[in-house]
């Protein structure tokens, strides 16, 4: 025994007769992870976590989340002698006098855009995988959660410099509250601390943003791992792989030098991002004033969807007995995103209702294979997307020369007639590629070669394809529609008939699919 | 779920393939050297950083293509960073994929449902515990408790009520009264209507009492646009245009959508739009909101001109300004 070997091993049994540790670490860092690119991306969104943690705690020495009023004295001369807030003041400083300052401010912002990208990414591989189903909805819905979260951590956190760009937001977010019925300017008063703007409101969300939010974050991504590592994660499906085992590199040493080298590029990623991109230039906007605002005011990327429903939202406002309602605020800004959110949250729910599967399910779908699921995927992104795009309308405006009615017409149609014929568009294309792979598995690849028959006629020439590529073509599950019946066995009309009826017409149609090869396919192939 | 599924075997994990670095010696050692060299140049990077940080001052720029001018001092700490952390990455990965076992490996899944006994045994612990404690038949503590709960829940919203002070009619006022002056902001010089030329907009603000102190918020009420058109370019009914003074014409700058500042004026078309949402309003219709989101025009203040010639209100807003709320009337 080496020196190293018993030294390490006097920690190791120091440790476990404390805390029984040994156990628990033996099946642990054995603990095997299935490898594919995908599953990459929550990662990507847990490492800016980190970064931003990081970078966040480096600014929050410098930063003095205040709106009482200084004059400029700093380095950055255009600004010189100009009434500004403390909070802006010192994220000059930041930016100009403090060694790495900027670096580590636009590190932070990029991390926070890195961050979100990643979330929905990663929420879209998880929802066209369909690795939401049982057992892991809880993890679903927290993941839900987060994005939520960080929706709102994001904003606050742009918020933070009280430059003329995110004031002109806040003054967004205060509309949006005071348009509440009933409660609305009580609200804005209390949140405010009096008339909006008020010198309140940065400090406030300088708690909520480096202390509350964060908390709930590291909570939640605590329990969401732990559901990962406990559950085991998900595999695609292949040869060898079952909804039984798990193939894939153990934690030590494999899992832990590809996990652990992967935080470092996207950290450096990120800083390389922060050496060469210049990003929220606050001292370009000037510091806020309610009566000044600058053209093309747009908010960061995964706000100018709500931002592009505001916009494309009709003019319509209810005034009666004395009281006024404005739909043209609650209807995008809070009704429409409510549903969307609640919806996707709920649906893993939906999904096995409308099937019927209680069962467990640990390898992946190809999306294909889920034809309905993919298609309200494509159909929910294509929604986002024409709210994205009009939430830049001016800036589009600008650069494509159109009119900004152009633009606003295109959505406000593009909004209610995209979404539905990007929904028919992907159904059918998942449904001609699983005609494709029948095709593959039935006849195989097509080679290029033309062959002369002796009596002259000329056919290509098919290779079949490897079984390891039948099989991940071909191991998918095809189950039938739900089978409920209107009227029982007597004739009598069930109880919640109506539901019913919705509820098998849903599943017909989730159950919409080519069928895939079978055994009578091949024998009747081989006879040719 | 049918038996056709068996038609096509899963033909099990493919066999292993070795990768060079396994059985070539050479080609082990080529891979453990390209892993040093990365982390070598991460060092390397941190050297950049150290350097950047003590070497450059803060004030130097260079010019690059595409970047244009750039703060040398904030650009090498950046790459030196970036290179410290990327490359420390990319050799841990190349190590884990060429030296590292590549073989995958199988374990198996248990199911999460406890067995029977065990949800039963869990079953009767919960019903025991809650027979224990009697909440099922002491109905009196159970209903107690509730109330204690409940009214202990309150609490946080009672101690929250100092957040902010109510509304009351704050929303609906602002600092213009009758007779009150405009003046320029930035500068807060009183303005006569000469000083205005026919297309010409100014941003103003009303007055200050000596010695009193404007805030943000009152900005954010207060502020005013002022437009001169010629006379007859108005299209206005009697009493709005009584509201003008020699084509100068008074808006409420605060949006009447969200609250934005409309600070973009159209002299060709005479139309002020709203950067934020792009509510479009007419000003020779009184702001007629003629496109976007807002539902009601900008507020007109009437205006005139004082004995000394300079503008001044002749009363305060006869609506409130700003975006909607609840206990708005019209």
């Amino acid at each position: 025994m080496t020196a190293r070997e018993r030294i390490a091993g006097n920690v190791a049994n120091y440790v476990d007769e404390r805390t029984g540790a040994a156990k628990w670490m033996k099946k642990n860092l054995t603990k095997v992870f299935p490898d594919h690119w995908s599953f990459l991306l929550g990662e990507i969104a847990l490492y800016s976590f980190i970064i931003l943690l990081l970078s966040g705690t480096f600014l929050t020495f410098w930063f003095d989340p205040s709106q009482r009023e200084v004059i400029y004295e700093g380095s950055y001369e255009p600004l010189e002698g100009l009434k500004m807030s403390a909070a802006y003041a010192s994220t000059l400083h930041i930016s100009f006098e403090v060694r790495g300052g900027l670096l580590m401010r636009q590190i932070h912002h990029w991390a926070a855009l890195i961050f979100m990208a990643a979330i929905v990414v990663h929420l879209m591989r998880v929802y066209f995988t369909g690795a939401f189903r049982k057992p892991r909805e809880f993890n679903w819905i927290i993941g839900v959660g987060l994005l939520t979260l960080g929706i709102v951590e994001g904003f606050l956190g742009y918020s933070l410099p009280d430059d003329l760009l995110s004031g002109t937001g806040i003054r967004i977010a205060e509309a949006i509250i005071q348009a509440l019925p009933v409660v609305g300017s009580y609200l804005a008063f209390f949140a405010f601390g009096g008339a909006f703007p008020g010198e309140a409101f940065i400090p406030r969300i300088y708690t909520v943003h480096v202390l509350l939010l964060p908390g709930a974050f590291l909570a939640l991504i605590t329990v969401h791992l732990m559901l990962v590592w406990y559950q085991k994660h998900t595999q695609y499906p292949g040869p060898g792989r079952t909804e039984k085992n798990v193939v894939g590199y153990p934690l030590l040493p494999v899992y832990m030098a590809k996990a652990g080298g992967f935080f470092f590029i996207v950290f450096g990623v990120t800083a390389f991002l922060g050496a060469v991109a210049s990003i929220n230039p606050i001292w370009l906007y000037g510091p806020y004033t309610p009566g000044q605002i600058s053209a093309g005011s747009q908010p960061d990327w995964y706000m100018g969807w709500l931002d592009g429903l505001v916009r494309m939202s009709p003019p319509l406002e209810t005034h009666a007995f004395g009281h006024t309602i404005s739909w043209n605020i609650l209807i995008p800004g809070l009704i429409v995103p409510g549903i969307l959110f609640t919806g996707m949250a709920l649906y893993p729910f939906i999904e096995s209702w409308i099937t019927g599967d209680k069962r467990e399910h640990h390898l992946l779908d190809r999306p294909r294979n889920a034809p309905n699921r993919t298609a309200l995927g494509v159909m929910s992104l294509t929604f986002m997307l024409v709210a994205l795009i009009n939430g830049g309308n001016d800036i589009i405006a600008t650069t494509f020369h159109l009119t900004i009615n152009q633009i606003m017409w295109f959505s406000r149609i593009s909004i209610f007639v995209l979404p539905p014929l990007a929904f028919v568009i992907t159904k059918r294309l998942c449904l001609s590629l699983q005609r494709a792979d029948r095709e593959l598995v039935l006849h195989g690849r097509e080679t290029g070669r033309l062959v002369m028959m002796p009596h002259g006629e000329f056919v290509e020439v098919h290779e079949p394809i490897s079984p390891e590529k039948a099989w991940l073509l071909t191991q998918h599950e095809q189950n039938p529609p739900l089978a409920l019946e209107e009227f029982d066995a007597s004739g009598v009309r069930r109880p919640k008939a109506l539901k019913n009826r919705l509820r098998a017409r849903l599943s017909k149609a989730h159950a919409v699919a080519v069928p895939k090869v079978s055994a009578d396919d091949l024998k009747e192939i081989e006879h040719h | 779920m049918s038996k056709e599924i068996e038609a096509i075997k899963d033909p099990g994990l493919p066999a292993h393939v070795h990768r060079r670095t396994d059985t070539d010696p050479k080609a082990a050692q080529r891979a453990e050297r390209q892993v040093a060299i990365l982390f070598l140049l991460s060092a390397l990077g941190t050297v950049l950083l150290i350097g950047s940080y003590i070497f450059i001052p803060q004030d130097v720029f260079i010019f690059l293509p595409i970047l244009g001018n750039t703060n040398a001092h904030q650009l090498f700490l950046g790459l030196g960073m970036a290179a410290s952390l990327f490359f420390i990455g990319m050799g841990a990965i190349h190590w884990a994929k060429t030296l590292m076992p590549d073989e995958e490996v199988v374990i198996q899944r248990h199911e999460f449902r406890s067995p029977d006994e065990d949800r039963a045994e869990f079953v009767k612990a919960a019903k025991d515990g809650a027979a224990a404690a009697g909440l099922g038949r002491r109905s009196l503590i159970k209903r107690t408790l509730g109330l204690a709960l409940g009214l202990a829940g309150l609490s946080p919203i009672i101690l929250l009520r100092d957040l902010g002070p109510l509304p009351g009619d704050e929303l609906s006022k602002t600092s213009w009264k009758k007779g009150t002056r405009l003046v320029t902001d930035p500068g807060d010089r009183p303005i006569r209507p000469e000083d205005l030329e026919v297309g010409a907009v100014a941003q103003t603000l009303p007055q200050l009492a000596p010695g009193a102190k404007r805030t943000l918020a009152d900005i954010g009420k207060d502020a005013v646009l002022l437009i001169r058109l010629r006379p007859e370019e108005f299209n206005l009914d009697a009493e709005r245009l009584s509201w003008t003074h020699e084509g100068i014409i008074a808006f409420s700058k605060i949006c009447s959508h969200m609250g934005c500042a409309v600070a973009l004026y159209e002299q060709q078309t005479k139309h002020l739009l709203c950067p934020c949402h792009q509510s479009t309003f007419d000003v020779t219709r009184a702001a007629k909101v003629i496109f976007g989101p807002a539902a009601r025009p900008l507020p007109q203040l009437a205006i005139t001109v004082d004995s000394e010639g300079y503008l001044v209100a002749q009363n305060p807003f006869n609506e409130p300004v700003g975006p909607s709320f609840w206990e708005r009337s019209s």
